[in-house]
């Protein structure tokens, strides 16, 4: 019991956090409350699928930008992407990060797109981690019985 | 006498009583008038002894003198015969003289015969000491005389001038009298005087006189007493005159004086003879005797007695002696002073102190009285002081609560606006441990705040009208969560009895509700709270109410204290017996009987008694391990007494409580009518339209949770069967005559066995008599029924979350039933809720190239009960969306790789038309599609942008309308609910 209650207040002050630091905003809630009995892993799955796409247009972006001639069109179709499933997930860093980028892709400004790009690479591994984080508490909780 | 003073003392106590009543309430003037007739009471028996005493001693007096008179009368009258006797004798002896002396010749007396005749006859004479006889001799005879007797006439005053002492006397020393015109020697003398021979009386002055008087008178004559000579005691002489002759009575004195032969005396010794005469007499000792000569009565002669001049008492009694000119007279006086009068004394005083001590009991009594009514108005001086400190300690708390809650407010917000800056993680902790401290102090305040306006008389009580079982409803949802947490079940159950419209004050009944179930909540850890709400009358009138009491048959199966020992004490049962005429009489009254039971820890028996007691809790342990001020049941018994209710409970330890209350509303509906019409048809719930005339049937084996289910699916207007067992369920359905709409399981059933559960699904499924009834599962909490519906595939039975609530139930199965509700919201919190309706069931199409996107989208339909398919392409979107149409709608994204939103919409659009147009022209039959001749699936857009020109490009292109990403629920509905 004591373990449980430890794991659930950590599990709370680590969302907690998360929120507070905007790394996730309401949306996230919002998916949260989604889950429910016919779909338990909801949240795990969404997200699981956010990484596989980031992951993929991350890596897009990046070739796209090291390409010799950019082609910002490419690039920003690809944050437009990512916005999106970011704003899906509620990943209110990640999102803020898109929309300064798409608008140094519009001004084809290439050296702040670069450094966008690594901004965005930083911010979406931080996520990463925060989240999966935020699942092994869930899981150890569930494990341990709640 | 007595009666009199009877009289006067009741006249006095009648007066008394008057006065006490007119007085009773200035108790100053009767306190003093109490004094005064106190002293007045002393003063009055005082003076009624004094005169007992006078009047008793008056009496003695009276009584002795009476004895005194009849003693000295007695002695008088003795000393008188006595004195008689002696002078008769002499009398007598006279005439023996006149006879032989004179009358013979020569005398036949002489001298000796005489004495010895004298001597030998002085008994008779017993107070004469002698007696003598001188004879007449004129001084011519004188000579003759002399010669004859042979001495000499002798002078008798010399020796009366010196007396002598009789062994001194010699009569020869005696002078010879004097010549004078007669002579009256003694001749004769007794021996004892035998000394006065031959003295002449005449010379005597006293016997001279004695002897004028005797011979003039013819009578016995005394003389005053005098000394005698010799003896020198006091005496009186007796002289009786002897005549020559027999004188007739009326002689004149001088033919007397001439026939006078001579003189006899007596010699009276009074002295011996008084001594003599007490001496016989037996009381001699007690009185003293005085006899006086009162011839002369301003010189009274003492002849005896010694001369005590006393004022005492005195009795005088005269003597008659026959001399007429004597006066004699004899005094009588007590030897000893009278004694103290003891019996008067003893009894006026034995009065006086009857009186005194009544008098002082009075006084006591009068004074204890006083002092008790002093006490008495102090104490209620006293009381109403503290009565008054009360009030005003009231008063300041409230005060001083109030005037905290105005700073606390302003903490609150801060803190609640500091939360929303950023902060790291042990800031955040700080700020959440103020705010959650400053909301448990402003709770604890409002308590506070409550008990002291109870007690100060402030808290007046609301009359509005409410629905009880909405309130009660608020009251389940608030503690659901707390309830679902803790796996303890929750249940509510009114009596269709009780009026849906009750006129009461709502907040407070809510309060105390909330009171005793968060009560409970704290104390129960498994088992169940179970309310119920009754009408008293049901309830005193009912017997099943006291069946379902045992200890077996409840709510969760956990064994119960028997709530009918809770309201054991109420005076409204006790009062009134099987039958309650108050009720009945005013109709309007509505006296309501509610039961907060619980499976939990229970109160220790020792606590019992304190349990209504404001901030007293079981023990400091209670409140650290589950908070709380203890003053939350003493404000519910405050409300409970406001609202004209009495609160009791019953508890055993480790077993649970259960509390119970009364309270008395008015009748919201106005007329009994209108209250049985609601009964019926339920009209006043909004929900419950679509769910008349159906039916459903619960499952379970405890029938007491059965009739909680059953009591809410009724409120929705539905027909509510129960049957204990799965097994009953399809014989049931297949032989009733009435379709089954709905089939409520609960979970216990539905767990126990996980293949009948499976089997019975199965049946279901197959049962083909028209729309299977859908299948539900009444569950405790969210959690404990995940696995089991992750098994059970396609007819997954849909899962209602216990505590029943109408609201909650309405929806739920609303959405599985498809029943649909046109009315529009009322307000913000039912989107959710009319989603559900609106989608439950739906198939809807989302199309949207982002994996993440699609899938949330999903995820938000599928809450709201919709069967999505999803399409991550424009092209893909189009393949599905061909008519005839198995989707009811389509979200799709605006922006897409290859083909956006727009296009495909249009391409949608283009084939719904050709194909419409086809049906009208009759180159299609309508059959193939459905019957429908106009097909047109409602297109919603998504999109994250909300710009106009999004939204009119959107229409353009023959959408109908669009979302903004992601879902907002209040939009979706709006948006949703103007197609489907």
């Amino acid at each position: 019991m004591d373990v449980m209650s430890q794991l659930q207040r950590q599990w709370l002050e680590h969302s907690a956090f998360l929120r507070k630091e905007g790394y996730l905003d309401d949306q996230f809630e919002q998916l949260r409350k989604l889950q429910d009995e016919s779909s338990p892993d909801f949240v795990v799955e969404v997200v699981s699928i956010f990484f596989d796409d980031s992951e993929k247009l991350l890596n897009n972006m990046a070739r796209a930008l090291e390409q010799k001639v950019v082609d910002f069109k490419q690039v920003d179709a690809h944050v437009h992407q990512f916005k999106g499933s970011s704003a899906s997930i509620g990943a209110m860093r990640v999102k803020n990060v898109c929309i300064e980028f798409r608008n140094y892709c519009e001004a084809q400004n290439l050296e702040e797109c670069l450094r966008c790009a690594q901004k965005l690479q930083f911010e979406y591994s931080v996520l990463k981690t925060q989240l999966e984080y935020l699942f092994r508490l869930e899981q150890q909780i569930r494990a341990a019985g709640g | 006498m007595w009666l009199k003073w009877w009289e006067k003392i009741s006249e006095n106590s009648w007066k008394i009583q008057h006065h006490y009543f007119q007085y009773i309430g200035s108790k100053r003037v009767a306190k003093a008038w109490w004094r005064k007739l106190l002293i007045a009471w002393v003063l009055g028996w005082t003076v009624v002894s004094l005169w007992i005493f006078c009047y008793m001693r008056l009496q003695v007096t009276e009584k002795r003198k009476e004895t005194l008179a009849s003693m000295c009368d007695e002695r008088a009258r003795m000393l008188q015969d006595q004195f008689n006797v002696s002078m008769n004798h002499i009398q007598a002896m006279s005439i023996m003289i006149s006879t032989f002396h004179h009358g013979k010749n020569p005398s036949a007396i002489d001298q000796r015969t005489f004495a010895r005749y004298t001597e030998r006859t002085a008994f008779e004479r017993p107070i004469t000491s002698g007696v003598a006889y001188a004879v007449r001799v004129l001084h011519s005879e004188r000579e003759q005389f002399e010669k004859q007797q042979g001495w000499t006439i002798k002078r008798m005053d010399t020796l009366e001038q010196n007396p002598v002492h009789e062994d001194d006397y010699a009569p020869e020393a005696l002078e010879p009298s004097p010549i004078r015109e007669e002579y009256a020697p003694v001749i004769f003398a007794q021996d004892t005087i035998s000394h006065v021979v031959s003295l002449d009386v005449l010379s005597g002055k006293e016997d001279r006189e004695n002897v004028l008087r005797a011979r003039s008178s013819g009578k016995g004559v005394l003389t005053a007493p005098f000394r005698l000579v010799k003896t020198n005691r006091l005496g009186v002489i007796l002289t009786f005159a002897v005549y020559k002759t027999d004188l007739s009575s009326n002689v004149t004195p001088k033919e007397r004086i001439q026939a006078t032969d001579g003189y006899l005396g007596g010699v009276f010794d009074i002295e011996s003879l008084v001594e003599k005469l007490l001496q016989q007499l037996a009381s001699k000792q007690t009185i003293l005797v005085n006899v006086y000569d009162t011839t002369d009565h301003s010189h009274p002669i003492s002849m005896y007695g010694s001369n005590v001049s006393d004022d005492g008492l005195q009795h005088v009694s005269t003597l008659n002696f026959g001399d007429p000119i004597r006066k004699h007279e004899m005094h009588c006086r007590f030897k000893q002073k009278p004694p103290w009068p003891w019996l008067a004394i003893t009894t006026s005083v034995g009065i006086l102190v009857i009186a005194l001590l009544v008098g002082y009991i009075f006084h006591a009594t009068v004074n204890r009285i006083a002092k008790v009514e002093d006490d008495y108005h102090q104490m209620m001086e006293l009381k109403k002081r503290a009565e008054a400190a009360d009030v005003a300690k009231s008063q300041f708390l409230a005060t001083v609560s109030h005037e905290i809650r105005t700073p606390m407010n302003g903490v609150l917000g801060m803190l609640d606006m500091l939360m929303d800056t950023v902060l790291d993680v042990t800031q955040q902790d700080y700020v959440g441990t103020a705010q959650a401290s400053g909301k448990a102090l402003v709770s604890l305040i409002n308590e506070v705040l409550d008990q002291a306006k109870i007690q100060s008389g402030r808290l007046e009580l609301e009359a509005m009208r409410f629905d009880l079982r909405a309130i009660l409803d608020d009251v389940l949802s608030l503690f659901s969560g707390k309830s679902q947490e803790k796996g303890v079940e929750l249940a509510v159950y009114i009596s269709d009895q009780v009026p849906e419209m009750l006129i009461g004050d709502p907040g407070r009944f809510r309060q105390i509700i909330t009171n005793l179930m968060g009560n409970s909540m704290k104390f129960t850890e498994k088992g169940h709270i179970f309310v119920t709400v009754h009408l008293v009358e049901e309830v005193i009138g009912s017997i099943d109410v006291e069946t379902e009491s045992s200890s077996k048959n409840t709510l969760s199966g956990f064994p119960v204290a028997d709530r009918r020992r809770s309201w054991e004490g109420f005076k409204t049962f006790s009062r009134e017996g099987s039958t309650c005429p108050l009720s009945l009489s005013s109709s309007d009254l509505i006296n309501l009987i509610v039961s907060v039971e619980d499976t939990g820890v229970g109160i220790p028996l020792e606590a019992h008694s304190r349990v209504f007691t404001p901030f007293m809790q079981v023990g400091p342990s209670i409140s650290r391990t589950h908070g709380g001020t203890g003053i939350g049941l003493s404000i519910s018994k405050c409300l409970v007494g406001l609202m004209s209710g009495e609160i009791g409970f019953v508890s055993i330890p480790k077993i649970g409580s259960t509390f119970t209350f009364t309270a008395v509303f008015t009748n919201g509906c106005s007329n009994p009518n209108e209250y049985k019409s609601q009964q019926i048809d339920n009209k006043s719930n909004p929900a419950s339209s679509e769910f008349q005339g159906m039916t459903a049937l619960v499952v379970d084996h405890r029938p007491v949770r059965a009739k909680v289910s059953r009591y809410h699916i009724q409120r929705l207007g539905a027909h509510v069967e129960v049957v204990s067992d799965l097994n009953q369920v399809l014989p049931y359905i297949s032989g009733g005559k009435t379709v089954t709409n709905m089939i409520l399981v609960e979970q216990e059933i539905w767990d126990r066995d996980s293949g009948i559960s499976a089997l019975f699904t199965n049946n279901l499924k197959n049962f083909d008599r028209g729309i299977p009834p859908k299948l539900f599962l009444l569950a405790n909490s969210i959690g404990s029924s995940r696995t089991n519906a992750a098994t059970s595939s396609v007819y997954t039975p849909l899962i209602i979350t216990k505590p029943l609530r109408t609201s909650m139930l309405a929806a739920s199965l609303q959405r599985a039933m498809g029943v649909e509700n046109k009315g529009n919201p009322r307000n913000g919190e039912l989107p959710g809720l009319s989603l559900c309706n609106l989608l439950l069931g739906r198939k809807i199409l989302i199309v949207d190239d982002n994996n993440v996107n699609l899938k949330v989208a999903a995820g938000a339909l599928k809450k709201y009960g919709a069967d999505v398919v999803c399409a991550d392409s424009g092209k893909k979107a189009i393949s599905l969306l061909k008519p005839p149409h198995q989707f009811d709608a389509c979200f799709m994204d605006v922006q897409m790789p290859e083909m956006d939103g727009f296009e495909a919409t249009r391409n949608i659009r283009c084939m719904e038309h050709s194909i419409n147009n086809w049906i009208q022209h009759g180159e299609l039959s309508v059959e193939a599609y459905a019957n429908i001749s106009n097909w047109h699936v409602p297109i919603l857009a998504m999109t994250a942008d909300v710009i106009q020109a999004t939204h009119e490009e959107s229409l353009k292109c023959g959408m109908d309308g669009y979302v903004s990403k992601p879902f907002e629920a209040q939009q979706l509905y709006r948006e949703v609910s103007r197609f489907l």
